[in-house]
C-alpha cells in the first residue's frame, strides 16, 4: 500500500470573507447575493455544483402568484404553519410565504424556465396541504418546470453563479468547522482528488449541505445526503433543533425509495389499497390524496396493517391512468420515466406500487429569520455562522413540512443568509487560526485510513439504517425507541474502530464514506434522544404510546446538544403570531 | 443470478497501468449496475472507486462505458445487460482513478458557451411573458445533466480535444432558442469557431448515449443553421 505523500506536510491556506458549505438551492443564491454584493466567497461542495439533491426536486415551487385563481400568501403561510402541525415559527413562515412570491419572479427573471399558462405567464398546479382561503379546498400554487423543478432551479442558480464569476471549490469534503472564543473561523476540508487538508479562514460561514436521509434504509435522498454540516456544528457544541421531526414521502418507489413526485396526485393521481378504494377518503375527505405527507405516509401503513396493502404486502397502488397520455407525458414525463426503468412498470397502462420513503428533514441548525445560526433557548446568536435550507431549521417546516416549501425555504433562506453575510463580513474578518488547527481532524482521518484492523463501515451504516427504518419510522413506540439508544451508541463505539480499505490519497471514497458515517452517527443520535423524549404526536412525529398531540406540555422546540453518554435536550418556545393552535384535520 | 462483472481499474498509487479486474456478483434483474458495483465496493472491495450521488439519474454522477455504451450506472438494469458486464471510465478524459474521470475541462468547455440567461432589459415587475410555444422551442435541451455521456461518446472529440462537443453545444441550444435571451449571437460566434459546431459529423453518438433522451444531434444541427442564417 502507498503511504499518502500528503500526510506530514501542512495543510494549504485560503482566506476568504465568507465560505459557503453545499452548493444546491441554498448555497447557490446565498452566493449570488455574496457575489453581487462584492464579498470575496468560496464555496465549497463534495460534488460538482449540478450534483446538488436540490436537482432531484420534482414537482414544484409553491408562491400564491394567483396566475390561475385568487390566492394570498397569507393562504400559504396558513397552510404552512396547519401543515406542520402549529410547531412552525410564525414569524418565519410569513417571510417564507410573502418572499416566495418576489423570489419565483427573480428566478424567472434569472431565466428558469417554467411551465407557461397559454396567456404566458408561470402556470401553476396543486399540491397536497395547499388550500385557498384558510383550508376550503386545494388551490393552485405551485409553480412549476414539468417534473424537474428543482433541477430547473438548481441549473438557473448556477449558471447565474458562473455570470457572476463565483469561485468555487469541486469536491472538497468538510471535515471541521472552526469555531474558537465564541466566533466562527472558517473551515477544515479534504480534496478528495489528492487527499490535502485545505484551511479555509473566513469571517462568515454558511452550512448549507442539505439533509440526512442516509441514515434511515428506504430513503429518496442521494447517498451523499449524510448530514454534514448538522454534525460539524453539533460536534461544536451547537444543538440540533426538532430532529424527532422526520418526513417520510408517501410515494416512494418500492425497495428502492427513489421519489415519484406528489405533482402525480396534484394533477389528479388515486391512491388505492388492494380493494381498488380511494382509501385516503377514511383519513382526510376533503383533500383526499392531497392531504399533508405525515397523513398520507401514515394513512399507507394503516391500510397495509389492516391487510389492504396490494396483495396483502407492503405497498400501495399510485394510480393516473385516467390522467391521459397527454397530461402524463407533458407534466409527469420524469417521473413515469422512472416507473419504467426502476420497477418496470408503465404508467400510462398499470398503477404504479409505492410505498412512504424517508425523504426530509424538517429539524437542523437553529436560525433567526436572518439565517443566523442561535445556539439556545434565548436567541443567542453565534456570530459568523449561518444556515439555510435542509440543514437549518427556521422553523418554517415545524412538525411536518408542505411540498414544494423545501424549495421556497432554500430559495427566501438562502437569499437571506447571502444577505445577513454580507452585511456581518462588512465589520468582521476572519479570526486568527491556530497554526495546528487542522490536527484533530488529521488524526481522524489517518486512523480510519491506516488502522491496522477494523470493522467494515458499510456494515455498520447497514445496521443503523435498517434500525433507524424500523423504530424511528413513520410509527414509533417508546420502547422501541428505548431499543435505539443503546444501539446507536454501540454502533459510534464500533465506529471508533472501523477501518477502510483504501489507503490510498488519491480519490479515496472508501473514506470519503466511513467520515460521512461518523455524521450520520451524529445526527440518528440526536434524532432518537429527542423522539424518545417527545411523548406525545405531532406532525410527522406520531409515538403509538403517545398518539396525541399535546399542547400543554409539547407545544415547543426540542434541542439536541452533544454530551458525554448521550445527547442533552433542551426545549424553546414556538414563535405564534397570527394562527392559534388548532386541531388539525382535512 | 450471478453476473461476472469486469471493471477496468487504475490506481496511479499502485498500478503501472490500468488492467480488468473480475468480480462475481450476486444480482437480481432489477438491480441497477450501481448496485453491483456497491457490492463489490461494500462486500468484495473497497478501493473500487466511482462517482455517484443520487442514484436515479437526475444528478449525472455515475456516467461511464457500461458494455461499450456511455451510460448512466444508476438507469442501466442487469436485465437489460446480461450475465456478463464490463465497465470502463468514460472514454476520451483523463482517468483519475478507476471508473473516475477528470472533468475540469468537460465544465470548462459548458462554462465557455455563456451558459445563462443574458437580457440585459430592465424586467418587468412580474415575470416576462413567454407563450407555451416559445417554452416548448427550447425544452429539450433544459433536460440536460452534464453528465458527460455525450461528448465522451463523440469521435470528432476523442479525434480533437479542443473540440467543445455537444454538450456545450446543448446548453448553448438552450439559450439560443429561449425568446427571453439576447445574447444568442455572442453564443453564435463562439461556436462558429474552428472548435465549435463544425466539428460535429452527425456520427449520432451522442444523441444514443443520452441518458436523457434528448436529441443532441438534431439541437447541434439546429445552432449551426442560426450560425448560417445569421451569416446571410
Amino acid at each position: 500500500m502507498a503511504v499518502s505523500p500528503g500526510a506530514a506536510r501542512p495543510p494549504i491556506s485560503h482566506e476568504f470573507e465568507a465560505v459557503i458549505v453545499g452548493a444546491g438551492g441554498a448555497g447557490l443564491w446565498a452566493a449570488l447575493e455574496l457575489a453581487r454584493a462584492g464579498v470575496r466567497t468560496a464555496v465549497l461542495t463534495k460534488l460538482y455544483p449540478t450534483r446538488s439533491h436540490t436537482g432531484a426536486a420534482q414537482g414544484g415551487v409553491c408562491a400564491a402568484l394567483g396566475n390561475l385563481e385568487e390566492d394570498q400568501w397569507e393562504w400559504h403561510m396558513f397552510d404552512t404553519v396547519k401543515g406542520g402541525d402549529y410547531l412552525v415559527d410564525q414569524d418565519g413562515a410569513e417571510v417564507l410565504a410573502r418572499e416566495a412570491i418576489e423570489r419565483v419572479i427573480e428566478l424567472e427573471q434569472m431565466g428558469l424556465p417554467f411551465n407557461r399558462t397559454p396567456d404566458g405567464r408561470i402556470d401553476q398546479r396543486r399540491f397536497g396541504g395547499h388550500t385557498r382561503n384558510f383550508g376550503e379546498g386545494p388551490v393552485r400554487r405551485a409553480c412549476f418546470a414539468a417534473d424537474r423543478t428543482g433541477h430547473m432551479i438548481l441549473q438557473t442558480l448556477y449558471q447565474q453563479c458562473i455570470k457572476h464569476e463565483v469561485t468555487f471549490f469541486d469536491e472538497y469534503h468538510v471535515v471541521d468547522l472552526l469555531v474558537d472564543g465564541g466566533l466562527t473561523g472558517g473551515v477544515i476540508a479534504y480534496r478528495i482528488a489528492d487527499g490535502e487538508l485545505h484551511v479555509f479562514r473566513s469571517a462568515a460561514v454558511l452550512l448549507a449541505t442539505g439533509g440526512n436521509g442516509r441514515m434511515f434504509r428506504v430513503t429518496s435522498n442521494a447517498h451523499t445526503l449524510t448530514g454534514d454540516g448538522m454534525a460539524l456544528a453539533y460536534r461544536r457544541g451547537i444543538p440540533l433543533q426538532d430532529m424527532e421531526f422526520y418526513q417520510f414521502h408517501p410515494t416512494g418507489i418500492v425497495g428502492l425509495g427513489i421519489l415519484l413526485s406528489e405533482a402525480a396526485r396534484g394533477e389528479g393521481g388515486y391512491l388505492l389499497n388492494d380493494r381498488g378504494e380511494r382509501f385516503m377518503e377514511t383519513y382526510a375527505p376533503r383533500l383526499m390524496e392531497l392531504a399533508p405527507r405525515d397523513m398520507v405516509s401514515r394513512a399507507i401503513y394503516m391500510e397495509t396493517r389492516a391487510g389492504r396493502g396490494i396483495g396483502g404486502q407492503d405497498f400501495v397502488y399510485l394510480d393516473v391512468r385516467h390522467l391521459g397520455r397527454e397530461v402524463i407525458e407533458a407534466k409527469l414525463p420524469d417521473i413515469t420515466d422512472f416507473a419504467r426503468v426502476y420497477q418496470g412498470v408503465e404508467p400510462l397502462t398499470q398503477p404504479v406500487p409505492v410505498q412512504p420513503t424517508a425523504h426530509y428533514a424538517m429539524g437542523g441548525l437553529p436560525t433567526d429569520i436572518e439565517a443566523r445560526v442561535v445556539v439556545d433557548d434565548r436567541g443567542t446568536v453565534l456570530p459568523g455562522l449561518y444556515a439555510a435550507g435542509e440543514a437549518a431549521c427556521v422553523s418554517v417546516h415545524g412538525a411536518n413540512r408542505l411540498g414544494t416549501n423545501s424549495l421556497v425555504d432554500l430559495l427566501v433562506f438562502g437569499r437571506r443568509a447571502g444577505r445577513s453575510m454580507a452585511e456581518y463580513c462588512r465589520s468582521a474578518a476572519a479570526p486568527e487560526v491556530a497554526a495546528d488547527a487542522h490536527e484533530p481532524v488529521r488524526a481522524e482521518l489517518e486512523a480510519l485510513r491506516t488502522r491496522g484492523v477494523g470493522e467494515n463501515p458499510h456494515h455498520i451504516r447497514a445496521e443503523l439504517a435498517a434500525a433507524m427504518m424500523d423504530d424511528c419510522g413513520v410509527f414509533r413506540t417508546g420502547d422501541g425507541l428505548r431499543r435505539l439508544v443503546p444501539l446507536v451508541r454501540e454502533l459510534k463505539e464500533r465506529y471508533k474502530r472501523a477501518r477502510v480499505q483504501d489507503a490510498g490519497s488519491i480519490f479515496n471514497t472508501d473514506l470519503l464514506e466511513a467520515h460521512e458515517l461518523g455524521y450520520l452517527l451524529d445526527c440518528a443520535e440526536a434524532t432518537v434522544a429527542s423522539a424518545l423524549a417527545r411523548e406525545e404526536s405531532r406532525g410527522a412525529h406520531f409515538r403509538e404510546d403517545h398518539p396525541e398531540r399535546d399542547d400543554g406540555d409539547w407545544l415547543k422546540h426540542s434541542l439536541a446538544y452533544r454530551a458525554e453518554g448521550g445527547p442533552r435536550l433542551a426545549y424553546k418556545p414556538v414563535t405564534i403570531t397570527r394562527f392559534e393552535p388548532k386541531p388539525r384535520t382535512y | 443470478m450471478q453476473v461476472d462483472l469486469r471493471i477496468l481499474r487504475y490506481d496511479p498509487e499502485r498500478d503501472a497501468g490500468p488492467y480488468w479486474a473480475e468480480y462475481r456478483v450476486e444480482s437480481g434483474p432489477m438491480e441497477r449496475v450501481l448496485d453491483l458495483l456497491h457490492t463489490v465496493k461494500w462486500e468484495q472491495d473497497g478501493t473500487l472507486t466511482f462517482r455517484r450521488s443520487c442514484a436515479h439519474g437526475v444528478c449525472g454522477s455515475d456516467a461511464m462505458l457500461i458494455n461499450g455504451r456511455n451510460r448512466l450506472a444508476c438507469k442501466i438494469r442487469v436485465d437489460q445487460l446480461g450475465r456478463r458486464i464490463s465497465v470502463a471510465p468514460l472514454p476520451g478524459l483523463p482517468v483519475v482513478k478507476d471508473l473516475v474521470v477528470d472533468m475540469e475541462g468537460f465544465f470548462a468547455k459548458y462554462r465557455s458557451v455563456k451558459p445563462y440567461l443574458v437580457n440585459d432589459t430592465p424586467p418587468p415587475v412580474r415575470e416576462r411573458l413567454q407563450s407555451p410555444e416559445a417554452r416548448a422551442r427550447y425544452d429539450d435541451t433544459t433536460k440536460c445533466i452534464l453528465c458527460a455521456a455525450c461528448t465522451t461518446s463523440c469521435p470528432s472529440f476523442w479525434a480533437q480535444k479542443s473540440y467543445v462537443g455537444p454538450a456545450a453545444i446543448v446548453n448553448a441550444h438552450r439559450f439560443v432558442f429561449d425568446s427571453r435571451d439576447e445574447a444568442a449571437q455572442e453564443r453564435l460566434e463562439i461556436l462558429a469557431d474552428k472548435d465549435g459546431v463544425w466539428r460535429c459529423r452527425t456520427v449520432f453518438n451522442c444523441t444514443d448515449a443520452c441518458p436523457r433522451g434528448i436529441n443532441i444531434t438534431q439541437a447541434i444541427l439546429e445552432v449551426s443553421a442560426a450560425i448560417v442564417e445569421r451569416r446571410t
